[in-house]
């Protein structure tokens, strides 16, 4: 990194990332603060002693780890303000963590910070099918909001990958997408409330049962938010009723390049199917191995596409879409002949990202978006940046929006595979901006994406976005260290002020 | 009255108000004057001359256009290659007595979504990406032209609804789907607004994905010609689709709701006609001197917004959105004001005076007021945007 000051964190005995210089009066306060938060909290919920800490030092994103000054788990909205308050007055800085999923470390905790962990609040505390919604704690997981409704054959739509893990205050946070966002859209366009807990410890409520906010559209800022804002503690989530029934098909093209083509030919013809993802030669095998799918093995590029309505409407679809995807010359297509086949074809795309864990040892997941019309260039010059550097790369991406996930593979315990494969990461999301697209469409830029944020935007435009910060959190205590450029994170004062 | 040619030209006038410190009306085509409160300002910029679609790639499912250009033409560009704007744009210009087109940053300012808000989600939802000018006159950028992106704090859904209270949007990027290849409204006649709301739950609930769901008391439906044969009020579920599936789901719902009685099936045009009518509040039109509001709450709690107003002032109007949002037509007077209020406080919604005189709008809070707390925050953002406070200046809420 290129700046001097600062903390700089290391996994395997070499600089990996660089971190806000801790509070020398917070660290040397240690004992005091726990033992502060120990009054607002059951015994059991705060955390001090070095073995149990260790679980928290990391995410999704295990190249970075950085034992917390201490965690803190509260049970309610009322315990959170009370540990927020707390911290304001003592200056602490606070971390807020979901289940630690992320791939972009926002959940990486500092030294000198608390890491607030929302995961005692799992109550599920309203739902209302009349009405369309549930009301949940922070800290249900995104699988559990459907699997609490799915006897009522409704669903709670954004779907990531990690579902089974992650939580929906970090869905929140982190805006996450999934597989059928296509269709249903992201975490922000399923969402109706949240209550919060400010920096100074305020309980406020946003949004709510209704549809129409008057005012600012606090949600849409919150949500994408990154734990920069504000503590979400509840949820008021859309719910909706779950189609008559959905079945997915493969289309396994010879050339990266018409694959794409097809993609854009289904979206023309006026079809959104629910689900539309892409993937490369090198992810269909390490797919194929571990879910069975019957991926085809001989293919360049292969399309999971899927489509939901009553068996006439799924044909119909299906048919449209066959004869697309006929007039590209494809080397196989399947339709899923049952429930069965259309699990396994979702099992090798689900477990995508565990599957290149299998054939590497150690892998980073990028996360950029192009213009659609740009996939096949922008695929062929990743191709040549892996065999310029030397390291392999998978893709698997959700292909109707041009959301890439190309999967960077590498030995961590070589210093200089790593550095490679940063700067190979580094290199595609530059690529993404410079064709149109951006760095990150939901995994966030935590401390991962964070010095590249001045590639995507000008001094003057994070400089506004930092100002809207500094509104919500004048002095900075909320998951410092994130989203910004280290070298200018000081408040920036306004103006009028 | 100043109208840019560039955004160039809005930043150097924006930067010049900042200087001199001096209040901005910011508008477009000013087809939304008398709605919101009105802004006392020594400046005033429109940003009619920032027209022109930028980019359209259909098979990306993305425009982009200056934020002057008017809705029409986007609309018969979007039409032209069957897509539309995915949450209906509604058009108040008649409710509002303006014959002045509307512009895209203007819909977005005001963050106007129609009937298809329920389903596909609201303007807010699709703006994809936008550049505008801050109350400092700095050109910025939020967003982009993809369909994702997460990267930085959202200011697009902030800016989406800030009635140019935050900054002046110069150019706006949509995200926009196929049109339907057909419509069809599964219409049921006769049920009073409680039994309506259920029938609407079940229809929502249903797995036909229902894209819009409204209820026309029989004094508003007759105001419908596509309706008014049907004679009372009226239940209406709409579907689109490919014409296979809507014809498929059409018929099964109007099969799931037969407890709730016999449902007629209006077909393409008829559909067109009326979910227009409902998405621009047509109902409402014929008494100009009405105050009209539109309160928001939970779609259950419809029917009791409706039967306290129509108790505290004789209230006309209707309910979209599965009851969700209710249309309320009834004197402009303080008091009717304040029993709108309750209303939508007592069922934990919001509301917005939609068209009212000068008078009324300027001495009542025509959104709802923030607790402290948010307030607070609400001073702070929109210092963060525009230090001086030069942009529209309590277009929103006094002081803000
Ligand atoms: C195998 C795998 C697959 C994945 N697949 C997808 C995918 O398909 N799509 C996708 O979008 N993402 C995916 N992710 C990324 C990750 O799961 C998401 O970002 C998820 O939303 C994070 O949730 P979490 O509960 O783990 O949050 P955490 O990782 O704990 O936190 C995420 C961020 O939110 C903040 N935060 C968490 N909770 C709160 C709260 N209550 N209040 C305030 N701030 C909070 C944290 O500080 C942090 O910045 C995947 C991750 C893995 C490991």
């Amino acid at each position: 990194m290129a700046h001097g000051r600062g903390k700089r964190l290391s996994r395997w005995g070499w600089e990996v990332i660089v971190q806000h210089e801790p509070k020398p009066g917070v660290l040397a306060r240690r004992d005091a603060i726990i033992a502060g938060l120990r009054r607002l909290l059951p015994e059991d919920n705060v955390i001090g002693d070095a073995l149990r800490l260790k679980p928290y030092e990391t995410d999704g994103l295990s190249a970075y780890r950085q034992i917390p000054l201490a965690v803190a788990l509260p049970e309610t909205t009322e315990q959170v303000a009370a540990v927020m308050a707390y911290c304001h007055r003592e200056g602490v800085r606070v971390v807020p963590r979901g289940a630690g999923t992320s791939l972009s470390g926002g959940a990486l905790p500092l030294e000198d910070a608390v890491v607030l962990g929302l995961m005692k609040m799992s109550r599920i505390l309203e739902i209302d099918y009349a009405d369309r919604l549930a009301v949940v704690q922070a800290g249900v997981t995104n699988i559990g909001i459907t699997n609490a409704v799915s006897a009522n054959e409704f669903f709670y739509a954004p779907d990531p990958s990690s579902q089974l893990a992650c939580m929906i205050g970090g869905n929140v946070m982190m805006n996450s997408g999934g597989a059928h966002c296509l269709r249903y859209g992201v975490t922000a366009n399923n969402l109706l409330g949240l209550k919060l807990v400010t920096v100074e410890g305020e309980i406020l409520e946003i949004g709510g049962a209704y549809c129409d906010a008057a005012g600012y559209d606090w949600l849409g800022l919150i949500t994408g938010s990154e734990g920069q804002l504000a503590i979400v503690t509840e949820v008021t989530v859309r719910i909706l009723r779950s189609p008559e029934g959905q079945r997915a098909m493969l289309a396994a093209f010879d050339s990266i390049p018409v694959a794409g083509a097809c993609v854009d030919a289904i979206i023309s013809s006026g079809i959104i199917p629910v689900a539309l993802e892409f993937m490369d030669k090198p992810c269909i095998h390490a797919c194929e191995d571990f879910a069975h799918a019957g991926y085809p093995l001989d293919a360049e590029a292969m399309l999971i596409i899927e489509v939901e309505g009553s068996v006439v409407e799924q044909d119909d679809l299906l048919s449209r879409i066959r004869e697309i995807c006929a007039q590209f010359n494809p080397i196989s297509m399947k339709v899923s002949q049952s429930a069965e086949e259309s699990l396994a074809i979702w099992k090798g795309r689900k477990g995508a990202f565990g599957a290149v864990g299998r054939i590497s040892p150690d892998y980073l997941c990028m996360d950029g978006t192009i213009p659609t019309s740009r996939l096949p260039e922008v695929l062929g010059r990743i191709t040549e940046m892996s065999h310029e550097c030397g390291l392999g790369v998978a893709n698997v991406f959700h292909a109707g929006d041009g959301n890439l996930h190309p999967l960077i593979m590498f030995d961590a315990n070589d210093p200089e595979s790593f550095r490679k494969a940063e700067k190979f990461g580094g290199d595609i999301l530059k690529l993404c901006v410079d064709v149109g697209g951006c760095l990150t469409g939901e995994h966030g830029v935590g401390v991962e994406k964070r010095d590249l944020m001045t590639y995507q935007f000008n001094p003057i435009e994070l400089n506004q976005q930092r100002r809207v910060k500094s509104a919500f959190d004048p002095q900075w205590l909320l998951n410092p260290s994130k989203v910004f450029p280290l070298e200018d994170t000081t408040p920036p004062a306004m103006a009028a002020e | 009255m100043f109208a840019p040619n560039s955004e160039a030209e809005l930043a150097q006038a924006i930067g010049a108000a900042y200087a001199a410190a001096e209040p901005v009306w910011v508008h477009g085509q000013g087809s939304k004057a008398q709605s919101m409160r009105s802004v006392q300002a020594a400046r005033s910029l429109s940003t009619r001359n920032l027209s022109g679609i930028e980019l359209y790639s259909p098979k990306e499912l993305i425009f982009s256009a200056q934020s002057g250009t008017k809705v029409s033409e986007i609309e018969a560009m979007l039409a032209a290659n069957d897509q539309h704007m995915i949450a209906e744009t509604p058009d108040f210009s008649a409710l509002l007595g303006s014959t002045a087109p509307q512009t895209l940053g203007g819909v977005v300012a005001a963050g106007l979504s129609g009937p298809r808000r329920i389903s596909l989600g609201a303007t807010r939802d699709h703006v994809m990406g936008v550049r505008a000018v801050n109350g400092l006159g700095e050109t910025i950028r939020s967003g982009g032209r993809v369909l994702k992106n997460v990267t930085g704090l959202d200011i697009c859904k902030l800016l989406t609804g800030s009635h140019g209270t935050l900054a002046v949007m110069s150019e706006i990027t949509m995200k926009v789907l196929p049109a339907p290849e057909r419509r069809a409204t599964v219409a049921i006649a006769g049920l009073d607004p409680v039994r309506a709301v259920a029938a609407l739950a079940a229809a929502l609930g249903s797995p036909y994905a229902v894209s819009a769901a409204a209820y026309l008391p029989a004094q508003a439906a007759a105001r419908v010609p596509a309706v008014a044969w049907l004679q009372g009020s009226v239940t209406l579920a709409r579907i689109e689709d490919f014409t296979p599936s809507v014809a498929y789901r059409a018929d099964r719902l109007r099969s799931d709701l037969a407890a709730f009685g016999v449902a007629e099936i209006l077909d393409d045009a008829a559909s067109r006609a009326l979910w227009a009518a409902v998405r621009d509040a047509q109902p409402l039109a014929a008494a100009p001197d009405d105050a009209i509001w539109r309160v928001s709450v939970r779609p259950s709690a419809g029917p009791r917004v409706v039967a306290a107003l129509e108790a505290a002032f004789g209230a006309a109007g209707f309910l979209d959105w599965g009851g969700g949002l209710v249309w309320v037509a009834g004197p402009a007077t303080d008091a009717a004001h304040a029993a709108v209020m309750a209303a939508a406080l007592r069922e934990g919604g919001t509301w917005q005076l939609l068209r009212g005189p000068d008078a009324l709008r300027n001495a009542v809070a025509v959104i709802p007021p923030e607790p402290d707390a948010m307030a607070r925050i609400s001073a702070r953002v929109k210092l963060a945007f525009d230090p001086k406070s030069i942009l529209n200046p309590g277009r929103m809420r006094a002081g803000l």
